[in-house]
């Protein structure tokens, strides 16, 4: 059952208007701070307008996979705490942060952001990274955010030291080898209007959704698309190019 | 020349079936290649737990689940992640053929096994699904069709294997309506600019149409009427 707001977003949508005034291929206020969690090794806060989501990485050595014996582990997971939103029940993860938690691992994975050969120590033992999002208040749009939280926390991660078998997690040293910046960019479609960066009350008033993730220099990494409408392949052209113009806003928003 | 023999843009081998199980409301059966999956629809039947019941239409519930003797390494029985996640995507990639609105508070459940993987196994199971969906006579506005594509070195290819997955720079599985002419699943991992997405999608709707014609096909040699 839509509410009454949820049902002004879609009439408005018919006029080609947002409630909140913004065009559509605009974002919300983006503040991105790093380095505010002392017990991880790198962590960030993004505000997305309403929606905040704290990411943090945590490093340990273990062994590698036994079909990946070069590469470091690189784990992205998501937590939908009760605090964020009314709906919001604690307990086991739900659908919504299992598909927030893949998506955002698979674009920073396929972007190949963080080089996990360079993660291997030795034959036994390589570096595992595990990024946990955190969401503290939902307004909507969380692979975005949860995408920029992680991407900015990975970045500016430091390596705890690794000394006679054991991590010494008092003295960080280097960076993590990061080699390019996945963002993404969600499109959903609501009465036929195409908008960027989904309110709450937007998301749960749209028909479909496509998320396209970018990498430095404008490939993509990633897509994904959700909801229960279908795109036309005119209206995926136009997603890829709100992406493509979208995401170098998000990626100074980064520096 | 691709490692199985194939032309780029060409499917594997593909069967579907109408009808396979007795108990099922409506069923299929179908392989690519080797990948093997099966659909069976209940409903529309009387939902529980009742929060899920929605009063304006019907409750799609979809479960892909992988046997445990359909990989190399053995799948540990039950629901992960990936295959969670999976679920979900193939729901939203039928809902959108299906007259949801003419079966309010009830629920639809929709079953995917994969006996047999190979790669592509959530297409082989909406291909699947779709055809149950039908054969279990729910009212519908077309069949959704999908198959993956991706490029290996510098080709575009289509509906693509385990060894061409390892090697492919990016794997876009696509879910496509004809009768709507409408994208309803679609999904990446790798690295492609944006014009290869489009050629890339291109292709997959291209073959998306063909596996159409077999669900259709499928679908007439149960129902025909023999005069």
């Amino acid at each position: 059952m839509m509410t009454i707001s949820e049902e002004y977003v879609r009439e408005f949508a018919e006029k080609g208007l947002r409630l909140d005034k913004r065009k559509a291929d605009e974002f919300r206020n983006v503040e991105i701070e790093t380095g505010i969690i002392k017990s991880a090794e790198g962590s960030a806060q993004v505000r997305l307008g309403n929606t905040t989501v704290i990411a943090g990485v945590k490093m340990s050595v273990g062994e590698p996979f036994s079909d990946k014996p070069d590469e470091g582990v690189l784990m992205v997971g998501a937590e939908l705490t009760p605090i964020a939103d009314p709906d919001f029940e604690p307990g086991p993860p739900g659908i919504q942060s299992i598909e927030v938690a893949r998506v955002v691992d698979r674009t920073i994975r396929e972007s190949k952001m963080i080089d996990v050969k360079a993660l291997k120590i030795n034959d036994e033992a390589v570096w595992i990274v595990n990024v946990d999002l955190h969401v503290m208040n939902f307004d909507g749009n969380l692979i975005d955010a949860g995408n920029l939280a992680a991407v900015a926390a990975l970045a500016t991660a430091k390596m705890p030291k690794y000394e006679d078998g054991k991590v010494n997690y008092d003295e960080r040293s280097g960076a993590l080898p990061v080699t390019t910046m996945p963002i993404s960019v969600t499109t959903v479609k609501i009465n036929g209007m195409l908008i960027v960066d989904p309110t709450k009350e937007e998301e749960n008033a749209a028909d479909a959704r496509l998320t396209v993730s970018v990498k430095n220099g404008g490939n993509v990494c990633s897509l994904q698309k959700g909801g229960v409408e279908g795109f036309t392949v005119e209206e995926l052209h136009k997603a890829l190019q709100l992406a493509g113009d979208k995401q170098e806003n998000l990626r100074a928003a980064l520096k | 020349m691709r490692s199985d023999g194939r032309a780029n843009e060409e499917l594997r081998e593909l069967i579907v079936k109408a009808g396979v199980f007795k108990n099922a409301e409506g069923s299929a059966y179908v392989k690519m290649g080797n990948t093997v999956a099966v659909a069976g629809v209940y409903g529309p039947r009387e939902l529980f737990p009742k929060f899920l019941q929605d009063a304006e239409k019907v409750h799609l519930k979809c479960r892909y689940n992988m046997a445990p003797f359909s990989t190399k390494d053995r799948k540990r029985p039950g629901q992960d992640r990936r295959s969670q996640e999976i679920s979900k995507v193939v729901a939203d990639a039928l809902e959108p053929a299906i007259f949801t609105k003419e079966f309010p508070k009830v629920g639809i459940d929709i079953y995917i096994e994969i006996l047999q993987g190979d790669a592509g196994t959530r297409c082989a199971g909406i291909n699947a699904a779709s055809v149950a969906l039908a054969d279990a006579g729910i009212p519908m506005r077309g069949l959704v069709a999908a198959v993956a594509a991706g490029k290996v070195d510098g080709d575009y290819v289509l509906d693509l294997t385990y060894n061409e997955e390892e090697k492919t720079k990016a794997d876009v599985p696509v879910a496509y309506v004809p009768s709507l002419k409408k994208i309803t699943l679609l999904q990446m991992d790798g690295d492609l600019s944006t014009e290869d997405v489009k050629n890339v999608v291109n292709i997959a709707i291209k073959g998306c149409e063909k596996i159409h014609e077999a669900q259709v096909e499928a679908l007439k040699s149960k129902y025909a009427v023999v005069l």
